[in-house]
């Protein structure tokens, strides 16, 4: 392939990766995120393990979950509070920024 | 390539501690927490602190990591001796090839070789088959994107596996048709653009997450599209047609009679394009003319003389 190819790409669905494809994205084992679904800390749209399907937002929320339990050795239970109250905080900064003030 | 002195990266002295290690990197990964830092390099600090833990909390790394970086200073040319760690065996355990993208060439220079070997053992397993792993970025767009769709030209850092078995960080530039309708936080498939697959397994996707630049005029909720929409006071006051430019269309959009300054009005279906498009919120602002020249101020002494308008009366009580 040339740098010229053009590559179309396709836009997918809001929940569209699969748990091994959330897992290979924030390397992790995919029983990691098994557990933190068990356990309410994330969330999983779909009924059974091979139907689930995560959003960007999940992968985010995975991403940062790792980084608190890794860096800080944080029970699992801490990093999904800590992961909650960035996600408020992304929130509030989208507010003020709809707002005009960030 | 610079060396990297990971010991100054995290303040520690050489002769660190592994506890020591530990408490200089949370310390540090709390200052430079990109969701909370207000320094203005807080991720590019956090990806030196992530590698300099990397390698510094981890036995064997470190080992190797002083045994190579003997008598180098900070930012000095390195250059590693040819097949400095054939005394090392390492388990194993630690950075994937993938996550080693998110460090630096130096890292990829001295640790890359072991993915290398992963690769290896694979190839020699004979029927073994294995799709190659996608890969993530985000593609930063602007709003206008959405409406239109766009071509874009990426450039992406992935390590790569040379004919000797080494582990380069290699760029790589894509030419990318982004589809209309986009909105942030959406995935897009690349098909065949992530890791090559092994064993003549295909090749994984790239997912790309949108996120959108931040624009002077329009902002960006979801499929929403939010404008600050100024308009003069007799606007308002008595109601008019307005014209109201989106990335997408050219509206006349219709304030309703005795509109105040903060007003939200919603126009269904222009915001981002898609199947269910999003709305158009249009935030109205009040601006009022400047009373600079002697006609604009007899207007306004007319009016504070005519209407008996106090505007602190719902807040402070009646003027006395």
């Amino acid at each position: 392939m040339t740098d010229h190819d053009i590559i179309v790409g396709i836009a997918l669905e809001e929940a569209c990766l699969t748990l091994e494809q959330l897992a290979a994205a924030c390397a992790v084992e995919p029983d990691w995120v098994v557990y933190r679904v068990s356990e309410g800390l994330f969330p999983a749209a779909g009924a059974s393990r091979s139907e689930w399907r995560f959003t960007s937002g999940a992968l985010r929320r995975a991403r940062r979950m790792r980084e608190i339990e890794r860096g800080f050795e944080a029970p699992p239970e801490l990093a999904a509070l800590v992961a909650d109250m960035l996600e408020e905080m992304d929130e509030l900064r989208a507010r003020l920024h709809r707002r005009g003030f960030a | 390539m610079e060396f990297k002195d990971y010991y100054q990266v995290l303040g520690v002295a050489r002769d660190a501690g592994a506890d020591e290690i530990k408490k200089a990197y949370r310390k540090l990964a709390r200052k430079y927490h990109p969701d909370v830092s207000k320094e203005p390099d807080a991720d590019a600090r956090m990806k030196d602190v992530n590698e300099a833990n990397a390698v510094l909390s981890d036995t064997e790394k470190r080992a190797a990591y002083d045994q190579v970086g003997r008598g180098y200073q900070p930012g000095q040319e390195f250059r590693p001796p040819p097949d400095w760690d054939a005394g090392f065996e390492f388990s194993g355990s630690g950075a994937s090839p993938n996550e080693a993208a998110d460090f630096s060439d130096f890292f990829a220079e001295i640790f890359g070789r072991r993915g290398a070997a992963g690769g290896a053992r694979f190839r020699q397993g004979g029927d073994f088959q294995m799709r190659g792993q996608d890969h993530h970025a985000k593609v930063l767009l602007d709003v206008e994107d959405a409406f239109e769709g766009a071509a874009r030209q990426i450039t992406l850092r992935a390590p790569k596996v040379d004919d000797q078995g080494r582990v380069h960080l290699e760029d790589r530039t894509l030419h990318v048709k982004i589809p209309k309708g986009v909105h942030a936080g959406q995935m897009i498939r690349l098909a065949g653009q992530g890791a090559p697959g092994m064993g003549g397994g295909g090749a994984g996707d790239l997912l790309l997450e949108v996120q959108f630049k931040p624009h002077a005029r329009f902002r960006v909720d979801g499929r929403d599209l939010h404008i600050v929409l100024p308009v003069a006071p007799w606007e308002a006051a008595l109601g008019a047609v307005v014209p109201v430019q989106t990335p997408g269309a050219k509206l006349e959009v219709r304030i309703p009679a005795g509109a105040q300054s903060g007003r939200q009005m919603r126009v269904r279906g222009k915001g981002i394009p898609a199947s269910t498009p999003g709305d158009l919120y249009l935030d109205l602002q009040v601006v009022l003319p400047p009373a600079e020249t002697p006609k604009a101020r007899e207007l306004y002494e007319t009016m504070a003389r005519d209407l008996a308008f106090d505007p602190r009366a719902a807040t402070q009580g009646a003027a006395p």
